[in-house]
């Protein structure tokens, strides 16, 4: 190609792009909403989303429940229990970040995606790639937060140690120390002593977490996902992040020891049980007034 | 003799110490004066700590919800009274606000605190507590501190009153009260406050219960003089 075939051939490529920009920016002030002040466009593995196109999806499928507002006061609201996310406040419980600070992009689409046991937040998988991340440039005109501060930066998980009798006897002194069994329960059932007039920071009732009931959580089902949700805690409810005092690996023994509470065979819960077999006088049980083991 | 001289140097030397923060802005003026308040006040409740004995143990008389402190002539406590507008744009001071947790209370139950002004909070018990300050300005967080945990340190960027409670121990509140001047005070039981170093000008002093609500007069200070001013606020019953 000679020099001016390829200066034609670049400034053709440059004049297809800002067209397309101006198509772009039009079709967001048909819908309403003009770019500049409402949310601005959102990367999600490459894909960029559009606040305006996000609006019409979201009154399809969230507003139902999140309102139309955002705030969580939508027409179902009054039946559902646990409510539904209120995004004016930009409080989320799942995270990658520290506690108080906003999640990343991937977090939201994470949850989007994975849906919420326990509640009424369906999986949202089946939504094309774009439209969860024009979802999301929607879901962040809410609050003026998104404007003015940036996502946390997130935890670090170290990889994950190998699971062991030492291990999870770590694990299990630090769900004596920590007093998780103050909420979570002694056999991790959800039915400990401060667990009945727990609330969530709207005043609502809410239940802390029963172990013994399923293996997935509120915001993932993998070690890592539970190692992740102690580390930046919930946001909004009673579960604190537990970041200051949980460091690197002392991190996985904790999580180790969560598993053998579980009602499926984990690996752990497996060699939990083979070792309870013939030391379970040893331990003293979890609860007041004890040191664990 | 020598002693008496170095006593009085050393008596010398304190007394500047001591004077040096609140010569800020010259001598200057004070607002001073007491908070009481009209009605019935609603009779606080006993705190049963029976579920946490580590607690229950510190304690050798009754401990009474701190919701609404009253003294002897219907003076009102743990009223914030801080100037709400007309004050010198002063930074924040630069020594931190302290919180503490002791034997599952809040002290103080109210704290005032500038906006950027460093908080450290301490748990001096032999139990786990969540600090978990509900605020909806500034963002929200929640963190546990074990026994002997070191001190978390946060800051809070924008003035709000911000409910804290502990979620193992729901009985435990309080209050951040996050101002946009360092001209604030938190009144004992006897209702008293002053508010001093005030330069000359026209100012909004605002008193605040987290029962009662906020009132607000206006005061002018022209010289070093104390202008006196007193709260009444009106007693709900919830």
């Amino acid at each position: 190609m000679s020099r001016v075939a390829r200066e034609i051939a670049s400034i053709a490529v440059l004049s297809a792009l800002v067209a397309l920009a101006a198509a772009d920016a039009r079709a967001q002030s048909i819908h309403g909403l003009p770019t500049e002040g409402r949310g601005s466009d959102t990367k999600v593995n490459t894909r960029v989303g559009r606040p305006s196109v996000g609006k019409q999806e979201y009154t399809r499928y969230c507003a139902g429940c999140h309102g139309d507002r955002g705030d969580g006061m939508g027409e179902n609201t009054q039946w559902i229990d646990p409510k539904p996310r209120d995004f004016t406040q930009a409080v989320f419980k799942c995270r990658s970040t520290p506690s108080g600070t906003l999640p990343t992009d991937q977090d939201i689409i994470n949850t989007m995606r994975r849906g919420i046991v326990y509640s009424n937040m369906p999986q949202w998988r089946p939504l094309p790639d774009q439209m969860q991340a024009d979802l999301l440039s929607y879901i962040k005109t809410f609050s003026p937060r998104w404007k003015t501060e940036k996502a946390g930066t997130p935890v670090a998980i170290p990889a994950e140690t190998p699971v062991t009798t030492e291990s999870i006897l770590a694990g299990r002194a630090m769900f004596q120390k920590f007093e998780c069994w103050k909420c979570h329960g002694t056999e991790g059932r959800g039915d400990g002593p401060s667990a009945s007039g727990l609330t969530d920071s709207k005043d609502q009732p809410i239940h802390p977490y029963d172990f013994t009931t399923g293996t997935r959580f509120k915001c993932g089902t993998t070690n890592a996902d539970l190692y992740r949700i102690f580390m930046t805690g919930m946001d909004g409810t009673p579960m604190a992040s537990f970041a200051d005092n949980i460091k690197g690996d002392q991190g996985w023994d904790l999580v180790h020891y969560l598993r053998t509470l579980q009602p499926v065979r984990t690996p752990e819960a497996t060699l939990w049980k083979t070792w309870l077999a013939t030391h379970a006088g040893e331990l003293k049980p979890i609860g007041p007034e004890t040191g664990g083991r | 003799m020598r002693m008496k001289i170095l006593a009085s140097v050393a008596m010398c030397v304190l007394t500047t110490m001591a004077l040096v923060p609140t010569a800020k802005h010259g001598a200057g003026g004070s607002v001073a004066g007491k908070v009481t308040y009209t009605g019935t006040a609603p009779k606080m409740k006993q705190i049963d700590m029976a579920k946490e004995p580590s607690c229950a143990k510190e304690h050798a008389t009754p401990v009474m919800n701190e919701s609404v402190v009253t003294g002897e002539g219907n003076t009102l406590g743990d009223v914030v009274v801080y100037i709400s507008a007309g004050g010198p744009a002063d930074a924040a001071p630069s020594s931190p606000a302290a919180f503490d947790q002791k034997g599952c209370q809040y002290l103080p139950h109210v704290l005032a605190l500038q906006a950027g002004q460093q908080l450290v909070i301490k748990n001096d018990d032999q139990t786990s507590h969540n600090i978990h300050p509900m605020s909806k300005v500034n963002p929200e967080w929640n963190k546990s501190q074990p026994p002997g945990a070191p001190p978390i340190q946060a800051t809070y960027d924008k003035p709000e009153f911000i409910p804290v409670k502990c979620n193992v121990h729901p009985w435990m509140h309080g209050y951040f009260a996050v101002l946009s001047t360092p001209h604030s005070t938190v009144t004992g039981s006897d209702g008293s406050f002053s508010l001093s170093g005030l330069p000359p000008g026209k100012y909004t002093v605002t008193a605040w219960q987290e029962r009662f609500g906020t009132q607000s007069q206006e005061v002018t200070i022209t010289g070093t003089e104390t202008a006196k001013l007193n709260f009444v606020l009106k007693a709900t019953e919830y």
